[in-house]
């Protein structure tokens, strides 16, 4: 993975004592909240309901034991011994004072992080591919693209007090694990006729409160050239984009209202104008990180059978572990989603649990998903039941990915002060509807997503089930959503009716579910049969 | 007003500066003033008569001060650009960056903190309009 060096150690830790002086100009009244309030976002530092929330960035959810174990340490010494994974891989702490926040990213910068432009109005920490560098359908590693893009969107003097939040996410695979089209900016990379690398871009998807799916606005741009296209594109939003109400200041409105073709030609103009500039960085640059990236040493003649004697063992390989380019290895997925636990959550004895098998078998290199679970990327098969054992010690080992209890929630109104109702209390109730393994296992790929707010934080809108939380008239209210995806195969969820309370959402959820049952043909996914079937089915199967 | 803050070492431009629209009716105006809303670029066949270019910020938080400033500096503008209203300390690094080299704060700034926030940091990450060197160039000579 990729490693500071001088220049790169001395800009987080001058932002160290940058937020350190920041934070001591507030303290002592300085400066007051309104003023304080985007210099700590741009550190990832909110006020919520009952503490300071940190987010900490997990730069494309690429993370060594070290790392983990810091991050830890920093639950234990300054939190409640837990951190939380979101949906844009980050970390999340919930329980920070203030007076200690610069402590804790001097802490941080000792391992190479950091917490830069994990919120605010700027562009923030980039996503990808948690299986990067692993995955069997991959081009290339997008990783080095998206270290190269994280520098030089760093800082960023133009760009750093946008409109709104810019979120960019880089893939190389057909399959999209990453919710790419759901970014304000995604980059597919691909490869020409001619064999060169470069990079499909969509632009202006976005989910909060007025969803939009990214559209295709380039089929190829040169790999070289993808600085000067970004900033092209936040140029033409920067300079057009709305002052006067933040919930129509993100890009995808501006796209939405200038129409795609008018914002791609204006997009385009100010592309040839970048290129003049010779902002974009060398190949000798890429060259330079992309070495860091190099796979590491897969050792060669390994058996590629896995021992199933086990036979809670072999369920738990079937549900998550996934096949590895490399012979002989796979990928292995930790569940975050025990049933009744917290989605996302993990506790520190984890987090080092986590960091020691990373640095036995895989590598040293773990991954955070946007489903907010946990990814070792390269373990040998053979080495496949000794991980499963430590992580079932340490309750790490439930099996099911991308199954009914692998639900996404946001951290609602249990901590949020943007929530209308709560996100956890609903994911745990389905989760011990469905707890049952054989039935989860029966349902097969099904993605509930839950917010607690329309800000859509849970991805409600992307969820195969979606789940959105309201405030009516006082009390918290459930609306169904069905259809949506963050797959390759993107769509947008459909709200489908009134809205239930706490208990009744679950059970319109079985409902929606049975309907699936009923309807579904040989191998089809919930997803399909819902395709196939149609809104008006499955509508009447919940309300009757 | 509080005191300006001036990164030039020409003499300051006494003649008041008008509104982008009265500007470009008139031929003898030299000084201009841009709104948060305005198009900068509708000044760029004018930049040889242009001295001094005040970009109004209305809140610190409106970030297009930035892009305006950037793309007059691209276009050759070599004059003053001034940013008048609410300049915050912390917005003052990334300003000079993108081409400001003057500051008209509506409250005070204290020079000693804007020294501080202009040293803050050693290296910058990518080109702007300043002429600081980015970090990949110094990696790679």
């Amino acid at each position: 993975m990729y490693k500071y060096d001088q220049y790169d150690q001395a800009m987080v830790d001058a932002r160290v004592e940058e937020f350190r002086d920041q934070t001591r100009r507030r303290l002592a009244g300085e400066m007051n909240d309104d003023q304080f309030k985007p210099l700590r976002l741009k550190n990832g530092l909110y006020l919520q309901l009952h503490a300071y929330m940190l987010r900490v960035a997990i730069p494309y959810g690429t993370l060594n034991s070290r790392q983990l174990r810091k991050l830890a340490e920093i639950a234990r010494k300054y939190d409640r011994g837990y951190g939380h994974f979101t949906t844009r891989q980050n970390l999340q702490y919930n329980w920070i004072k203030l007076e200690e926040a610069p402590d804790i990213l001097a802490e941080l910068a000792t391992v190479e992080m950091h917490a830069i432009q994990t919120s605010g109005e700027s562009i923030r920490n980039i996503s990808a591919d948690q299986y990067a560098g692993a995955a069997a359908d991959e081009i290339c590693d997008p990783r080095p693209w998206a270290e190269l893009l994280r520098q030089a969107t760093t800082f960023h003097p133009e760009f750093s007090y946008l409109p709104r939040k810019f979120k960019i996410a880089v893939i190389s695979s057909p399959a999209d694990r990453a919710a790419l089209r759901w970014h304000d900016c995604a980059l597919r990379i691909v490869r020409n006729d001619k064999g060169e690398e470069g990079f499909e871009v969509y632009a202006g998807g976005g989910m909060g409160r007025t969803p939009f799916i990214a559209y295709k606005i380039r089929d190829f741009c040169p790999a070289s050239q993808i600085f000067s296209y970004i900033q092209a594109i936040l140029r033409v939003w920067n300079h057009h984009a709305r002052r006067d109400n933040i919930h129509k200041q993100r890009m995808k409105i501006l796209v939405h209202d200038l129409g795609e073709e008018e914002f791609r030609r204006q997009v385009e103009e100010e592309f040839q104008h970048f290129l003049t500039l010779g902002t974009d960085f060398p190949q000798a640059e890429y060259d330079r990180i992309a070495a860091h990236f190099a796979p590491p040493p897969f050792e060669a003649g390994l058996a590629d059978e896995i021992d199933r004697t086990d036979p809670d063992f072999a369920i738990w390989v079937d549900q998550q572990v996934i096949a590895h380019k490399a012979p002989g290895y796979a990928i292995a997925n930790i569940s975050l989603k025990p049933i009744g636990g917290i989605g996302g959550d993990i506790t520190a004895e984890q987090m080092e649990v986590v960091a020691d098998l990373a640095e036995r078998y895989s590598f040293d290199d773990v991954r955070a998903t946007h489903a907010q679970n946990l990814v070792l990327p390269h373990v040998r098969k053979v080495d496949l039941y000794a991980v499963w054992e430590a992580l079932r010690d340490a309750r790490l080992a439930d099996a099911n990915l991308d199954l009914v209890t692998d639900v996404i929630a946001c951290p609602g109104l249990d901590y949020c002060t943007l929530a209308n109702a709560r996100s956890i209390p609903v994911a745990q109730k389905i989760q011990q509807r469905f707890a049952d393994l054989d039935r989860q296992r029966d349902l097969g790929e099904l993605k509930i997503k839950i917010s607690g707010c329309i800000n859509a934080c849970g991805h409600h809108h992307a969820g195969h089930i979606g789940i959105l939380g309201v405030d009516r008239k006082g009390t918290e209210n459930y609306q169904l959503l069905l259809g949506g995806s963050g797959a390759e195969d993107t769509t947008q969820a459909k709200i489908t009716g009134p809205g239930f309370d706490e208990d009744g959402v679950v059970d319109a959820v079985e409902r929606a579910i049975e309907c699936y049952r009923s309807h579904r043909t040989e191998g089809e996914r919930f997803l399909d049969t819902y395709r196939r079937v149609g809104f008006d089915a499955f509508k009447e199967a919940i309300y009757g | 007003m509080a005191e300006a803050l001036r990164f030039r070492n020409d003499d300051p431009i006494e003649e008041p500066a008008v509104s982008l629209e009265a500007f470009l009716e008139q031929d003898s105006a030299s000084a201009v003033r841009i709104e948060a809303g305005d198009d900068p670029r509708r000044l760029i066949p004018h930049l040889s008569r242009v001295k001094l270019v005040e970009i109004g910020i209305p809140r610190f938080r409106d970030g297009r001060c930035f892009t305006s400033a950037r793309i007059l500096r691209e276009a050759g503008y070599e004059g003053e650009i001034r940013a008048e209203g609410d300049v915050l300390v912390d917005l003052v690094f990334f300003m000079r960056r993108c081409g400001f080299d003057s500051f008209a704060p509506q409250a005070g700034l204290n020079r000693a903190d804007v020294d501080a926030a202009l040293s803050r940091y050693p290296h910058v990450y990518q080109h702007a309009a300043d002429g600081a060197v980015p970090i990949w160039k110094l990696r790679h000579g």
